[in-house]
């Protein structure tokens, strides 16, 4: 695939003197040791946050969805926010593995295992909304096209809600099965190391027999490859979809073309927000400084430039075009002077301030090889994507067309739980993640040890790369 | 050191006195005033019954529905017309004779717009090679950089084609910007609410910056990559100059092209809008040149000028054109699918125009852009095979000029339109001009460019 020489003037991406064996050993500490208090304590207060999360969707199904502030102008709000928020985290994940491998960006080989479990875990809570919002849950199976008794009764394919439905969950499987693929040969590799009888048991079971012979790792790179090239459009497809529950509506704001590329854009911006900010712990806590170096932190702070870049072009093209359009009721949208000025003006700044002008600094390389600003940074895009799917729904829904139906929106406490629920629940799964599964691809990083590695490289420096 | 062959340069030049003479009759075919236009129409049908004369008036009422909502011919009020439907006789006469009056003008039209389809062509896929050159620079890409003077080739072209199409665009005036018509604006709100951007001076100053700037930086490009080769080995002051110059350009052109779609295509049709169209061009400007680069490459090789490409860098050049088709696939659909979905009368007059009178066109495009490239370049194998990346360099290269011809044509003439003379010509002239400044361009090269600090990796690139 590629070979072993590398131009001297790139970074390497592995430091200190590391052997294969140092890779394996290292990257198996934290499933072979055990947990200690601050991880138990940060578990609690996950399980706490998703606890009460669960009591507000019982509370919220068993009453009625009028327990949400949501009200006959403003028909979605916290819910499908959170919803669009999650998947966008999500996409990330699938960027990492699938298109950066199809670029042979041989840096993500350190990222791409939390990454692509922060995709499935950020799925999963994205996956609970639009369940838990319908009015009716327990009819939720009435989406699938399933031969039944009322003549054989059917879904009309021309929603996007429905299309949602396959996205999400064809999204779901095919990241969960990316995952697990590349994970075989790391759980083998904990199989092989495990002294305990029931961890053995537990990965010898998880690894499915993996032995890591040429033939399997032939077919093992080609599925790989197959299942990227395949990533890559669902993954632009999925959050495409997601926009299209907006775009194809007429309502003004939503109804744009641009969402589809524009929604995919700001995915792949907050996902790699959310990446550096569980990653930015992890390497410290986990000691993996050696294998997910400053140069990734600035890699994915160049991706975040990049994206952001793309998703502010879109916010002055929408600007732009709503003016340009020269139609009323453009102006007020969730970009627009209206918006800018109006009842909702801080949403709007915040999204402005969020997304556009803080991430500016990290075109300073100095701040975007700051840890510390990093975190900040991410923190911040983070709150803004929040803000940016806020608005799109809220800001535009609440002034409509016809002034006689104009509102506001509050959010309930039950609202909020259950936004706090998703997230404890994402952090109780990826902290079990990190405490059983090997966080990096440790076969991977294997590949890249001798082309990439600070060891080899300074070897090839002085005894020359022939 | 390559020289262009005397018989390509025969036959280039045959193609550009070819094209310019088809181009020169498509000029001067035009009609001058109403009175030619009736008798190209009396000749054209030799009916004359009133029956059909009624018919066909109807259908230009309809015609002139969609025109008007989409492009503001007749004055801001579409609906109005519908409402207040033709009475009596001398309504009707008046009527036809504004039709005859907006025959005239798209008639007019029609050579300027062939001669514009083809000069942003071949202008937009040095462009577009610029982009992917800044886009290899600013990637750090280890395998493309024996491709960098191939590129710095194509992108010869960039200086004549800019100038030419700007000349094109400040010239054309009210033949394909109904903006610029100032008895039309002053009876169309619209258009006044839009005045504060669709103005001239303001569209010519604007035109200037798009046109300096990429040329700005493809001098500088140049500049940069010829100091690298001269200085010492590892003194990459020049790269790094070259990078942090891509990396700006890359930024000033997300800008300026978007501006420029809007400037140059969507006011075309100036009541219509849509956000996502800036970046349906880009994606329709960066496959054809990816292609061309590609097809230059597949050329250069053959003829033994590049021995230190290889396949594998054909198969990099070939997985783009097939991504990028789909990515251009993925774009029309998302704007032709959310126009069509919510069916908004003052969006949709753009594809209903598309969709009647250039029907074959329209889906026949997605053939040659969509299924073709996809088929014929998914498999591995396939895309190392010089003659299968030709084959579908030509089709993708045919595709795109058709969606550049759908972009333009329908917006300024509208269903007048047919593949005559001055759209045969103006292809001809601009592919003859293209081969004859690229070939020149590349006889000034190197073709293997020294001292860039990825050249090492690249010449060992093997996929």
């Amino acid at each position: 695939m590629s070979s072993h020489y590398e131009a001297p003037i790139r970074e390497p991406l592995v430091t200190g003197d590391k052997s294969y064996h140092d890779v394996s050993v290292e990257i198996a500490a934290p499933i072979e040791g055990r947990a200690n208090k601050s991880w138990w304590i940060v578990f609690s207060i996950a399980l706490v946050a998703f606890l009460w999360g669960l009591g507000c969707i019982i509370y919220t199904v068993s009453t009625g969805i009028g327990v949400w502030g949501l009200n006959k102008t403003i028909g979605w709000a916290w819910d499908i926010t959170n919803f669009v928020w999650w998947v966008g985290i999500g996409h990330a994940g699938t960027l990492i593995s699938a298109v950066l491998l199809l670029f042979r960006q041989k840096w993500r080989m350190a990222v791409n295992r939390s990454a692509e479990a922060m995709t499935i875990f950020a799925v999963v809570q994205a996956g609970l909304f639009p369940i838990i919002h319908m009015g009716r849950p327990w009819l939720a199976y009435w989406v699938l096209p399933i031969p039944n008794q009322f003549g054989s009764l059917w879904v009309n394919f021309n929603s996007p809600l429905l299309w949602d439905v396959f996205a999400i969950s064809t999204y779901l499987s095919v990241s969960l099965v990316f995952w697990w693929t590349g994970l075989l040969p790391d759980f083998a590799m904990i199989r092989d190391r495990a002294t305990k009888p029931f961890q053995k048991k537990i990965y010898t079971l998880l690894s499915f027999g993996w032995s890591g012979r040429v033939k399997d790792w032939q077919r093992f790179e080609e599925v790989s490859l197959v299942l990227a090239g395949l990533a890559t459009p669902l993954v632009l497809s999925v959050h495409t979809i997601v926009s299209f529950d907006f775009a194809t509506s007429v309502v003004p704001g939503w109804h744009s073309t641009i969402f589809p590329p524009y929604f995919v854009a700001g995915a792949i911006f907050s996902g790699f927000a959310m990446v550096q900010t569980l990653l930015l712990i992890m390497r410290k806590v986990v000691n993996l400084e050696d294998y997910i170096t400053v140069l990734h932190i600035e890699y994915m702070n160049k991706v975040i430039i990049l994206t952001g870049g793309i998703v502010s072009v879109a916010y002055i093209t929408e600007f732009f075009i709503g003016w340009y359009s020269g139609s009323p009721y453009e102006n007020y949208t969730y970009l627009s002077w209206g918006a800018a000025t109006g009842p909702y003006w801080w949403a709007f700044w915040a999204l402005i301030t969020c997304n556009f002008i803080v991430p500016l600094s990290l075109w300073v390389k100095k701040l975007r090889r700051n840890i510390m600003w990093t975190f900040v940074v991410a923190l911040i895009i983070n709150t803004g994507m929040w803000f940016e799917r806020f608005n799109i729904i809220v800001v535009d829904l609440s002034h409509g067309r016809t002034p006689s139906s104009w509102a506001m929106f509050s959010p309930t406490f039950v609202d909020i739980g259950v936004f706090i629920g998703t997230i404890g629940f994402f952090f109780v799964l990826f902290l079990l993640y990190a405490r059983t599964f090997p966080v990096i691809a440790q076969a991977e990083v294997k590949t890249i040890l001798k082309s990439s590695g600070e060891k080899y490289k300074k070897l090839r420096a002085e005894h020359g790369d022939e | 050191m390559y020289t262009l062959p005397s018989k390509l340069k025969i036959t280039a030049i045959i193609l550009m006195v070819v094209g310019l003479i088809g181009l020169v009759i498509g000029f001067l075919d035009a009609p001058d005033n109403v009175e030619e236009v009736k008798e190209m129409m009396a000749a054209q049908s030799h009916h004359g019954e009133e029956a059909e004369h009624d018919e066909a008036t109807a259908n230009m009422n309809e015609e002139g529905y969609i025109e008007t909502a989409g492009r503001g011919i007749k004055g801001s009020d579409a609906t109005q017309e519908v409402d207040h439907p033709v009475a009596g006789e001398g309504a009707h006469e008046a009527d036809s004779e504004a039709h005859y009056e907006h025959l005239l003008h798209q008639l007019q039209t029609k050579p300027w717009s062939a001669l514009f389809v083809s000069a942003f062509f071949f202008f937009m896929i040095a462009l577009g090679a610029l982009v992917f050159y800044a886009i290899q620079y600013a990637a750090q890409a280890g395998w493309s950089p024996v491709l960098f003077r191939v590129i710095e080739g194509i992108t010869a072209y960039l200086l004549p084609g800019s100038i030419i199409v700007f000349l094109i665009v400040i010239f054309a005036g009210t033949h394909f910007f109904p903006w610029q018509n100032e008895e039309l604006v002053a009876e169309d709100k619209i258009l006044q609410l839009k005045s504060g951007y669709l103005n001239f001076p303001f569209f010519l100053i604007r035109a200037i910056i798009y046109v300096l700037g990429w040329n700005l930086y493809r001098f500088f490009a140049r500049k940069y990559s010829d100091r690298q080769e001269e200085v010492a080995a590892n003194d990459y002051r020049p790269y790094r100059k070259l990078f942090k110059a891509s990396v700006g350009f890359l930024v000033f052109f997300i800008i300026t092209e978007s501006l420029m779609s809007w400037d140059w295509f969507m006011s075309m049709t100036p009541h219509w809008y849509s956000t996502l169209f800036a970046w349906y061009i880009f994606a329709s400007l960066f496959v054809s040149a990816i292609t061309v680069i590609a097809m230059v490459t597949v050329y250069l090789k053959k003829g033994g000028y590049i021995p230190f490409v290889n396949d594998s860098h054909l198969h990099d050049l070939a997985k783009f054109m097939f991504a990028f088709s789909i990515f251009w696939t993925y774009l029309w659909f998302g704007q032709f699918m959310l126009i069509w979905y919510a069916n908004i009368p003052e969006e949709v007059t753009y594809f209903t125009m598309r969709i009647e009178n250039y029907n074959l066109l329209f889906f026949g495009m997605l053939i040659l852009n969509f299924v073709f490239p996809i088929l014929l370049l998914m498999n591995s194998d396939y895309k190392r095979v010089p003659l299968f990346v030709l084959i579908a360099g030509t089709i993708i290269l045919i595709g795109h000029y058709i969606d550049i011809f759908l972009l333009v044509m329908p917006s300024t003439v509208g269903p007048n339109w047919y593949f005559g003379l001055p759209e045969f010509g103006g292809l001809l002239f601009f592919l003859g001009l293209f081969i004859i400044v690229v070939g020149s361009g590349l006889g000034k090269l190197k073709l293997l460019p020294k001292n860039n600090p990825f050249l090492k990796e690249s010449e060992h690139y093997h996929y």
